[in-house]
């Protein structure tokens, strides 16, 4: 495709799918692994596709599809591994999903069941951040704390860690990614921005947000930045990897910006038509992350169609099962939301959760049963 | 008993926190050498090093917002705003992600964190140097926010919110930290979230906390050379309200003023009126009054001796409510 932005990018496998050489940057995995990833990518994109589906049956409140980033989210997180330590947007799902985080459990936050609800230390995954760029600081602390604990530099590189953050185009115009940038370069702090450049922030398109390629911004604030063709999944895994251990070893912070195309909304509540012409998707359709790497192993031999066919009945399991298990979410009830507001709840929030109790408890109607039943058994147990 | 000034006194708290346990981390902006703009932090990077008492760049908002990410991986940082009204750029990371990372994750995440806020005026500063913001802060479930008033409560109060594991915005009284006091180092602390009977006395209470508990205790004094007997509560902590000390005060007086130099409007005044109409509703025998700064920005230096709360205020509204 004719755009002159994307000759300075780094690629390994064409949209056609043939692999490539490039000066700098080699994949460094076997086929078989390619094949992980192709997996990773294909049942990410039917859970996204199922969850999308579901929000327009009225299932989720709100749903911000992934669709078309697949390459770059998988090829960075399997450039991944503990003690690295992973901070998401709220779109990283195929991120989440390969760090085993269960694909309903991710529903629950756009169903309105629960907050984030995955324990961030057992996945090495923080939760998601809604407040666009907040993250990126978050993660240079952690990275920073990590330095003093004695994870970056040492000889034996498996014991070396880092941080990885997400974020998109738009947020580089957040103060907060610009003050992550100068504190992960003050301190050398081991973190990898993955700036995942989908081309839009809603509606505004990138020239809005950045009058110069975004990986050159880096350059101004001290650390290397790299272009990287983000449909490219081996070409994301080979920068992400070099960057991480750049981090691991103490050379410091490395702005990836991984160029790609939000293929779908910017959540379910847009109307991209509105913004973007259909040959510009279609331009972008051809260089779909997906096809480009099944092309290239059904070409190797790596795998064959009877491979493929497995491939789809365990997306199909998946998609029945997220279904299934979306509209089977537990309903919350409020009382449970007094707790985990401060760890020593005060007496004032005690009384307001037992007055909405009483109050709730004077009505005659099903959640009555329920509220009551819940408030027994905290009482039951004596805790809050 | 050792007798320092209430800067002294934090420094000395700092001091102590940094050497109980050593994931405890400063931050803040010339923090390190200079020792703050306001010393309090003097000397504590020379004797624990650049990587555990951290010179920020200049962004309050990346102060934060790192020190978040530091608690995260199980430090305790302790970071400083250099003054009151430069807390608005971290305002965000404070309201939307400190204050509700608990929260967020159903309990499983904690960020015991500290913020440090020199507040309040009378000191001559010129603009943004001088504000009460304690209202924003108390108004957000998730923190913990308490302040101090003399070198003791200085000194137990700022490692107490150091060792505890919510998030606690702990505010500093600028005016009062060159005041002197004894300091127990010893001795056991009273508990972090309650309120202290610093004057008894029976016909009314007046309810206060940081610079303004001298005021209050000034003002209560010299009342009682015009035969009134006042009692004066500090708050110590403004989120939560410990209201049981204040409720047992306010029965028994039957009258209560609150004084803050924070504007009038849902200042902490607010909320503690309305508590004690609910609670004191028989005892009240006048109306709860408030004196406060008023609803303006913070005004010139010049003029902020007649913007504060004063002793002769302070008694105004005691004549009131007396008088009722």
């Amino acid at each position: 495709m004719s755009d002159p932005v994307v000759d300075d990018f780094v690629q390994l496998l064409t949209p056609e799918g043939e692999r490539v050489q490039h000066p700098d940057f080699a994949f460094g995995g076997s086929d078989e692994q390619v094949a992980g990833y192709l997996r990773d990518m294909v049942l990410a994109r039917r859970f996204d596709n199922e969850a999308t589906a579901l929000q327009r049956k009225g299932e989720l409140g709100l749903w911000p599809p992934a669709l078309g980033q697949e390459a770059a989210q998988v090829g960075s997180v399997n450039a991944t591994r503990l003690p690295d330590h992973v901070f998401p947007s709220y779109r990283e799902h195929a991120v989440a999903l390969h760090l085993g985080v269960d694909a309903v459990e991710m529903l629950t936050t756009f169903r309105g069941t629960a907050m984030v609800p995955w324990k961030s230390a057992e996945r090495g995954l923080h939760i998601y951040s809604f407040v666009i760029g907040t993250q990126t600081l978050h993660a240079v602390g952690y990275a920073m704390g990590m330095q003093r604990d004695g994870l970056v530099g040492n000889p034996d590189p498996d014991a070396n860690g880092a941080a990885i953050v997400y974020f998109g185009d738009g947020a580089t115009s957040q103060g907060d990614v610009n003050e992550a940038f100068i504190f992960a370069a003050s301190y050398t702090a081991p973190v990898v921005f993955f700036c995942q450049n989908n081309q839009y922030a809603i509606s505004e398109p990138i020239a809005l947000q950045s009058k110069i390629p975004l990986y050159r911004r880096a350059s101004g604030f001290g650390f290397p930045g790299i272009r990287v063709d983000g449909n490219d999944v081996l070409a994301v895994q080979a920068v992400t990897s070099w960057a991480l251990q750049r981090a691991r070893q103490g050379e410091g912070p490395t702005l990836i910006e991984a160029y790609t195309y939000r293929m779908g909304a910017h959540t379910t509540s847009d109307d991209p038509t509105k913004y973007r012409s259909r040959d510009e998707t279609d331009r972008w359709r051809a260089r779909d992350p997906i096809s480009r790497a099944q092309a290239y192993l059904l070409a190797s031999g790596a795998i064959d169609q009877a491979w493929l066919d497995s491939l789809e009945a365990e997306s199909e399991q998946l998609a029945v099962r997220v279904r299934e298990g979306c509209v089977a979410l537990r309903e919350p009830q409020l009382e449970e939301f007094f707790e985990h507001v401060v760890i020593d709840p005060p007496e004032i929030l005690l009384e307001q959760r037992d007055d909405y109790l009483e109050y709730e408890a004077g009505f005659d109607h099903p959640s009555v049963p329920d509220a009551e039943a819940a408030h027994s058994q905290s009482q039951a147990q004596g805790a809050f | 008993m050792p007798t320092m000034t209430l800067a002294k006194a934090l420094n000395a708290g700092l001091r102590r926190a940094l050497e109980a346990d050593p994931k405890v981390l400063l931050a803040g902006e010339d923090i390190g050498k200079l020792g703050g703009v306001f010393r309090i932090t003097e000397h504590l990077q020379r004797d624990f090093g650049p990587d555990r008492v951290i010179d920020s760049p200049l962004a309050e908002s990346g102060i934060l917002g790192t020190a978040i990410g530091l608690g995260l991986r199980g430090y305790r940082p302790v970071v400083e705003i250099q003054f009151d009204g430069f807390v608005y750029p971290a305002f965000d990371q404070i309201i939307s992600q400190l204050s509700r990372l608990h929260f967020r994750s159903h309990g499983a995440l904690t960020v015991p964190l500290v913020v440090r806020i020199p507040y309040g005026g009378g000191i001559g500063a010129i603009e943004h140097h001088s504000e009460s913001p304690e209202a924003y802060f108390a108004h957000t479930p998730g923190l913990k926010v308490v302040t101090c008033s003399n070198p003791l409560d200085a000194y137990w109060m700022i490692q107490q919110a150091i060792a505890s594991d919510n998030p606690v915005i702990f505010f500093e009284p600028k005016r009062r930290y060159h005041e002197k006091g004894e300091v127990d180092t010893e001795a056991e602390p009273m508990p972090l979230y309650q309120s202290r009977v610093v004057k008894p006395g029976d016909d009314l209470t007046l309810i206060t906390y940081g610079p303004m508990v001298r005021t209050c205790v000034e003002a209560a004094l010299a009342a009682g050379d015009e035969g009134r007997d006042i009692e004066v509560v500090d708050l110590r902590s403004l989120a939560p309200l410990d209201m049981a000390t204040v409720v047992e005060s306010v029965q028994k007086t039957g009258r209560a003023v609150v004084v803050h130099e924070a504007a009038l409007t849902l200042g902490m005044g607010a909320e503690i009126a309305a508590r004690l109409q609910q609670e004191c509703f028989y005892a009240l025998q006048a109306p709860v009054l408030r004196v406060t700064g008023y609803d303006i920005p913070y005004p010139p230096s010049r003029v902020e001796t007649a913007y504060l709360p004063d002793l002769d205020r302070v008694l105004d509204a005691v004549d009131r409510s007396m008088a009722y």
